[in-house]
């Protein structure tokens, strides 16, 4: 039982890593690649380190400290690059209709 | 169990081949930073399943320290390209 829980997650977590590069690669520009880029590799690693914790459970503490690590830390990184990508005059995608970033940035959208 | 053990190495490593291909033809230095944010953040995991591969707790701890280094140079890149050399 415990051996199905563990294998499982870990597939599960191979399955998002897989699709996240897949996003990586097909999205249009790095905005939309950052969707792929944080959240899918995120779930992936978590599930991945917590299978591992579940198919060894005297690793348990020590993989729950790594993924929770992981799951505080990628949308920091995430959301920095990405605005330090916007600033620095990144390639938008012709197909973006309304972009308010300009007026968040100066702090105007009440 | 081992071609279980097998196919996840291999699925993993399908991942970050694709994501290497981003790293390389990414058109500005913005996409290649997030491209390599991918792979250590991929790397770790690869690496906390060989330490369950091999039975070596310290890979778990080694896993944990690349995330750390990981997630200060991203910081460190977009700093830097926010602002510059300054």
């Amino acid at each position: 039982m415990r051996l199905v829980s563990g294998y499982v997650l870990l597939y599960l977590g191979a399955f998002f890593l897989l699709v996240s590069s897949i996003g990586l690669l097909r999205l249009p520009d790095v905005y939309t690649r950052m969707q792929a880029a944080t959240k899918a590799t995120t779930l992936g690693v978590f599930f991945s380190v917590v299978g591992v914790g579940v198919l060894n459970p005297a690793w348990l503490l020590e993989c729950l400290a790594v993924a929770f690590f992981i799951l505080l830390t990628a949308p920091i990184s995430g959301s920095a690059l990405l605005r330090a990508s916007y600033k620095a005059g990144s390639q938008i995608a012709p197909a973006t209709t309304i972009d308010k970033t300009p007026e968040f940035l100066r702090g105007d959208d009440k | 169990m081992m071609t279980l053990n097998l196919i996840y190495v291999i699925v993993v490593c399908v991942s970050l081949a694709l994501t290497t291909m981003r790293l390389i033809k990414g058109p500005d230095t913005s996409n290649r930073a997030m491209a390599l944010d991918v792979m250590t953040t991929a790397s770790v995991a690869l690496l906390v399943f060989f330490a369950l591969f091999f039975g070596r707790r310290i890979y778990v701890d080694v896993g944990l320290v690349y995330a750390v280094l990981s997630f200060i140079g991203v910081l460190v890149i977009a700093r830097f390209l926010e602002r510059g050399i300054s």
